[in-house]
């Protein structure tokens, strides 16, 4: 029934996958803020070394909640149906994200030069 | 349309719809992707693909999302299932045709197709490229998913092959 070339398909979409995973975790860098997107139109950015707790609320009622706390954003309450947002890991990394599909809110790291060159100097 | 081939249809349907339920109940823990589907409904559209054929199953695929989308789902969801749903189906039907792979190596094309479908929609809804960061990881859930509904799917296509022989 499964052919050989199926096997084979297994393994290199999995080698594939796993490769830029480890690529990705390689290059990773700290961000240094987070920048709200709503509809694609940049919002605001929050720097994640204060703490802070705040709310997008959008303009047909719906909303999200997330909190920095120690370097990293998680979100933490969304009108949305899925609550997939709610769901993801907090985040802290340059480029990672937070997307509220239904409500079309994203949570972006951006802004970690200087951390990078901490990095390497430590 | 004979009557075996409306009969089939009704199955399929109806089977396509109650797994689209089951899987609105089951919440996969896997922490880099929230909101990870075992993409049960692939099931019946690759039965379908096997059994009545390329049109049938596209009819099959368009059902299901528009039902399910009224119903369990949410209509802003439709969009990312109808692009989801439409390029595993193209694939599916292109890598089917060239028998490179049995059934179950067509099912993890259409799994990873219909993730990458999505994110597609996704990049472009809301604007931002960095969504790709999800995509290494459902290659890898797409061919784990793709190859134990395939291996489910082998057994379905038998059954519904006995009844269309009867």
């Amino acid at each position: 029934m499964i052919k050989k070339n199926d096997l084979i398909l297994i393994g290199a979409v999995i080698i594939l996958g796993l490769g830029i995973i480890f690529f990705i975790n390689v290059t990773k860098t700290e961000g240094s803020k987070v920048l709200i997107t709503i509809d694609g139109k940049e919002y605001d950015t929050f720097p994640l070394d204060e703490d802070t707790t705040f709310t997008v609320e959008l303009d047909n009622g719906e909303y999200n909640t997330f909190v920095i706390k120690d370097g990293q954003v998680d979100m933490t309450e969304a009108s949305c149906p899925d609550k997939v947002c709610v769901r993801h890991k907090e985040i802290h990394y340059n480029n990672e994200t937070i997307v509220c599909l239904p409500n079309n809110v994203v949570l972006q790291i951006i802004g970690g030069e200087e951390d990078e060159i901490d990095a390497i100097a430590k | 349309m004979k009557t075996k081939k409306i009969a089939t249809y009704g199955l399929l349907v109806a089977l396509a719809f109650i797994l689209s339920y089951v899987e609105t109940l089951v919440t996969i823990p896997f922490p880099p992707v929230p909101g990870m589907k075992l993409g049960l409904a692939n099931l019946v559209v690759l039965a379908a693909l096997y059994t009545m054929g390329g049109k049938e199953s596209l009819v099959l695929s368009v059902l299901r999302i528009v039902l399910v989308g009224f119903t369990f789902g949410h209509p802003s969801t439709m969009l990312f299932s109808i692009a989801g749903g439409l390029l595993s189906w193209i694939l599916m039907l292109l890598f089917m045709k060239t028998k490179w792979f049995s059934l179950v190596g067509v099912s993890i094309v259409g799994g990873i197709s219909h993730n990458i479908g999505q994110i597609l929609v996704a990049i472009y809804i809301v604007d931002n490229i960095n969504i790709a960061y999800y995509l290494p990881y459902l290659l890898i859930t797409g061919a784990v998913t793709g190859t134990l509904i395939g291996i489910l799917g082998a057994m379905i296509v038998k059954r519904i092959k006995n009844v269309q022989n009867t």
